[in-house]
């Protein structure tokens, strides 16, 4: 499949990428991995006149440590997330999140900054920078700007991100002494997530003193598990607190349905996957 | 109009420079431009791992990038592979163990492989087969491609490996 023509640019900083941008006029996409935008060009589904390149910005690229937190490169890609020494120690649920994407190819080209603007419902990596409280650091035509990942995501492929601007750094604080767990359901290999759930848990003697619960695709947007958060701070560290807890999860929740699976086994699965996520991050 | 680009690549160790269209793909160019028809086409839409090549070193999809993203940049496919006559482990590990049937998917898989193993030496059965989720294969039900790639992590793979078109040779050596 062949897409239709388009002028190419590979600006090899973000401020020329800002002029081709502005100059290029509506019908223009950036290309970062190419993971998703590629194969919708191949369908022609997207058509864009010209394609503005990021490959070739060195600055958009890795991880590097920003006191209480880290900064992560728009184009670094999902293999690097997955295997980078800084995400492993402070933010670990990226690292376990970013592994479970697609498979080793994609991982090598696809990139973090691609998938959260892609903002696919079941994209694997809205939901952990939601449950991090990640910043996402936007460059346009007016300068920088920050927007809070609550902000950040707006509806089914549609997030903050204006056109005109790129997201160049997503900045996520450290979690130190927190555990971690990505629980994905999918039935196949390189699959898509029917639903998955991301959990980061803080225990301190014996009881859960902080939590924090993403969930992927119980909405058009990644979402907290804002009652399973609330029942389980300061609950007892046991299998069946954090049952009677997770049985909270579907709260608040408006999942699809599809082929995979109809609402109500989503909203089953979510309670599921929360327990499951919630004791692994706690180290039970 | 879409203008064309003048991009250089080094493909299997040749610096080729070539004047393209922008979305021409890259799986396009090795096989329509360079006459690479050793990397395949299975799906077209980025699951089958049949394009599979290196860029720099790490396994990608050729069907789901630009040749214009390769410019300056390095290319390996499955025709690069044997060194002075020889096949590569990989390769002769495949033969080996009979882990193709029509050989549509293989040089996906090996170069798969050969990335998988370049990250991970010694993999466990898991980690191969996680390895190569994003390559599909109809014919062998993976288990004896599983079984080759472990081989040739081992270095239980024989060392009489010449390329030939008479496989005689390299099938005694085979079935250790
Ligand atoms: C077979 C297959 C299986 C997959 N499975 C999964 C999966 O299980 N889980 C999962 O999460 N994902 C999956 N993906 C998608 C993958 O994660 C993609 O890498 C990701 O969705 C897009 O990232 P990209 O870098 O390739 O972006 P691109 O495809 O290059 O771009 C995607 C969109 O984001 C825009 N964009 C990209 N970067 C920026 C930027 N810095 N600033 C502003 N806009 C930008 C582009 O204009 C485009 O609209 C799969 C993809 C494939 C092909
Ligand atoms: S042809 Fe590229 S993945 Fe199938
Ligand atoms: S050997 Fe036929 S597809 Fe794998």
């Amino acid at each position: 499949m062949i897409p239709s023509a388009f002028d190419y640019a590979a600006p090899a900083t973000v401020a020329e990428a800002l002029g081709v941008l502005a100059d290029a006029g509506d019908d223009v996409k950036l290309l970062a991995g190419g993971q998703s935008l590629i194969p919708v060009m191949k369908l022609r589904l997207a058509d864009p006149a010209m394609v503005v390149d990021l490959g070739r910005i060195g600055e958009l690229s890795g991880v590097r440590d920003d006191g209480d937190a880290l900064l992560i490169g728009a184009m670094t890609t999902h293999h690097q997330i997955a295997t980078d020494p800084l995400i492993a120690e402070h933010v670990p649920l990226l690292a376990k999140a970013a592994a479970t994407v697609a498979d080793p190819q994609v991982r090598h080209r696809g990139t973090f900054g691609g998938a959260l603007v892609h903002a696919d419902p079941a994209g694997d990596m809205p939901a952990p920078v939601l449950a991090a409280d990640a910043t996402f650091i936007l460059a346009g035509p007016n300068g920088e700007r920050r927007v809070a990942a609550a902000d950040f995501f707006q509806g089914y492929f549609t997030t903050a991100v204006d056109d005109g601007e790129i997201l160049t750094h997503v900045r996520v604080p450290k979690y130190a002494g927190w555990g971690a767990h990505y629980e994905k359901f999918t039935r196949v290999a390189q699959q898509w997530s029917i639903v998955a759930v991301a959990a980061m848990v803080r225990v301190d003697g014996g009881t859960i003193a902080e939590v924090r619960i993403g969930l992927t695709n119980m909405a058009s947007t990644p979402l907290r598990a804002t009652a399973v958060e609330q029942a389980l701070v300061g609950a007892p560290l046991t299998r069946e607190s954090i049952a009677t807890a997770s049985a909270h999860a579907a709260e608040g929740t408006d999942p699809a349905s599809d082929l995979n699976g109809d609402a109500a086994y989503r909203r089953h699965l979510a309670e599921v996957l929360t327990k499951r996520a919630v004791i692994a991050a706690a180290g039970l | 109009m879409a203008s064309s680009k003048t991009i250089t690549v080094e493909v299997d160790d040749v610096s080729y420079t070539d004047n393209v269209e922008p979305r021409l793909l890259l799986v396009q160019y090795l096989r329509e431009r360079l006459g690479k028809t050793g990397t395949l086409i299975g799906c077209d839409t980025t699951n089958c791992g049949a394009c599979t090549v290196h860029l720099d070193g790490v396994s990608v999809k050729s069907c789901t990038m630009f040749a214009v993203q390769a410019d300056g940049h390095n290319v390996t496919t499955i025709e690069g592979l044997a060194r002075d006559g020889k096949l590569a482990p990989l390769q002769q590990a495949f033969h080996e163990c009979h882990a193709l049937q029509c050989g549509f998917c293989t040089p996906g898989m090996i170069m798969q492989s050969a990335s998988l193993l370049a990250e991970n030496p010694h993999p466990t059965e898991k980690e191969i087969r996680d390895g190569l989720e994003g390559n599909l294969c109809r014919c062998t039900g993976y288990q004896n491609i599983v079984a080759a790639v472990q081989a040739a992590a081992d270095g239980t793979v024989s060392a009489d490996s010449t390329v030939s078109a008479d496989s005689d040779e390299t099938e005694t050596a085979g079935v250790a």
